[in-house]
């Protein structure tokens, strides 16, 4: 269900459109790489590599929304909470890339902006929302599964708006785009808030038992290692 | 490989092109499918025999392609709306009001929708997941990528397979989550397979240094294609594209 407006299909937008956003995905995936080079150094192929393993078997199982209704996870904010906002953005480019050539999923010409939408904008969105409230996330455990929820709303609500854009600048016209963002907005608000709970109780067992593999805590040890 | 996979083992001419030179054709089929203006359906009705053809070379069945494309349906939903939810002047069908610009721009997303995926499928039938791989980096995207997206494939199976493990000892032990506020366990379970893959990772990451690894995956050699063959390879997607010039000059 939550693919309805994700995994954008050919024909959806113009051909200048889908050329401007794949340029953009592309600027986007090369930043991401270096940042997740800088993150994880030597080590990035085969965390990166196994993360984005996780986000691809994440988005095949489904988690009941409503009675007879089941979404699945996009895993942006997910990834970018526990690995970072680099890895997390590439991870899940990569497995947008993946799905459009192995799996068929997702138009290719669309792809730049399904890339655009998901990994760069979604996971960014997500990701500064966490960071803005990280002082929140640090005080206690219901403030880290707070903001988690909050970051991953945000990033399902931020992607079905990117879609908007898209749709605004290079769209098939046709429907009014208030009605179309209500529509979208408010189909997303209900998946984000099943991202959201499943977001933050996945956020909640890692910080359980392995503190240390949440970026967004790790950054605070960084930084009190740095002002002691 | 994860056995959704879509390739179909084949030794057809199709097949055995080099996967970069069908990367290329393939995006540039869909571009020019996408570029038509939507007012010439003979032009998409030539891409459509364009596309038959191809898989007719290849030996793959139609009804196997046709059995996968329902992966759209989501989209064809959206673009049956169109012509009720779409504004500008309105004419009467069988009685039923329906707005002429949404029309067409339901007729334009089925049919550059269908074709598109048409063309996708027949590019993942045809070539080996490991061989895109490589026709990804033959086409100058950065090793660190292709090698992430290699290693993400050869594990996908492996956490899937952990995932359902986690998920049998979940229903063994009572759990019958059919509603969000059941959810909490698979959230934990997502949390655990999150764990056990990082850790996965690390323990890949030991192994492959131990192995030697030098920060980049070793390519097999290969010698560059003939123009012969380039020319092969895109032979359809010229098609297409000619096609889409012509309907551009024509409307």
């Amino acid at each position: 269900m939550s693919a309805i407006a994700m995994h954008a299909s050919d024909g959806l937008f113009d051909a200048p459109t889908s050329l401007l956003f794949a340029a953009v995905a592309v600027a986007g995936i090369g930043a991401a790489v270096l940042g997740a080079r800088r993150d994880l150094d030597d080590r990035t192929a085969p965390l990166a590599g196994l993360v984005a393993a996780f986000v691809f078997a994440v988005q095949m199982l489904n988690f009941p929304v409503l009675p007879g209704v089941s979404g699945h996870l996009l895993g942006g904010a997910l990834a970018a909470i526990l690995a970072g906002p680099w890895v997390g953005a590439l991870c899940v480019g990569i497995v947008l890339v993946v799905q459009a050539l192995l799996f068929a999923d997702g138009g290719l010409t669309a792809l730049g902006a399904n890339v655009t939408n998901m990994a760069l904008l979604g996971t960014a969105a997500g990701y500064l929302v966490a960071v803005a409230l990280r002082g929140l996330a640090v005080r206690s455990r219901a403030g880290l599964l707070g903001v988690a929820f909050t970051a991953a709303l945000v990033n399902t609500v931020v992607a079905a708006l990117g879609f908007v854009l898209e749709y605004a600048i290079g769209g098939q016209g046709a429907v009014s785009l208030g009605g179309l963002a209500t529509a979208l907005v408010g189909v997303h608000v209900l998946i984000g808030i099943g991202e959201g709970l499943i977001t933050a109780l996945t956020v909640g067992a890692v910080a359980a038992v392995r503190p240390d593999l949440v970026y967004l805590l790790r950054q605070r040890a960084a930084t009190r290692e740095a002002v002691a | 490989m994860s056995a959704s996979v879509l390739y179909r083992p084949g030794d057809s001419v199709v097949h055995r092109l080099p996967a970069h030179v069908k990367i290329v054709a393939a995006f540039a089929a869909v571009l020019g499918v996408v570029a038509t203006p939507r007012e010439a359906a003979w032009a998409f009705g030539a891409d459509l025999v364009v596309v038959v053809a191809v898989w007719a070379v290849a030996g793959v069945p139609v009804g196997w392609f046709a059995r996968r494309a329902v992966i759209e349906i989501p989209f064809v939903l959206f673009a049956v709306l169109l012509p009720f939810v779409g504004g500008g002047p309105r004419t009467d069908v069988l009685g039923v009001s329906v707005s002429v610009e949404g029309s067409l721009a339901g007729w334009n997303i089925v049919a550059k929708g269908t074709l598109g995926v048409l063309i996708s499928l027949t590019l993942a039938a045809t070539t080996h997941p490991r061989d895109l791989l490589a026709g990804l980096r033959r086409l100058r995207v950065p090793p660190l990528v292709t090698t992430i997206a290699s290693l993400m494939l050869r594990y996908v199976e492996v956490i899937v397979a952990e995932a359902r493990r986690m998920r049998l000892a979940r229903l063994c032990r009572g759990d019958d989550s059919r509603f969000l506020w059941q959810a909490a366990a698979v959230a934990r379970g997502i949390g655990v397979l999150f764990l056990r893959s990082y850790e996965r990772g690390e323990r890949v990451h030991l192994a492959m240094l131990a192995r030697g690894w030098t920060g980049t995956m070793p390519a097999p050699p290969a010698a560059p294609p003939g123009a012969a063959r380039w020319l092969a390879g895109v032979s359809p997607a010229v098609l297409v594209a000619a096609g889409c010039g012509v309907a551009l000059w024509v409307t």
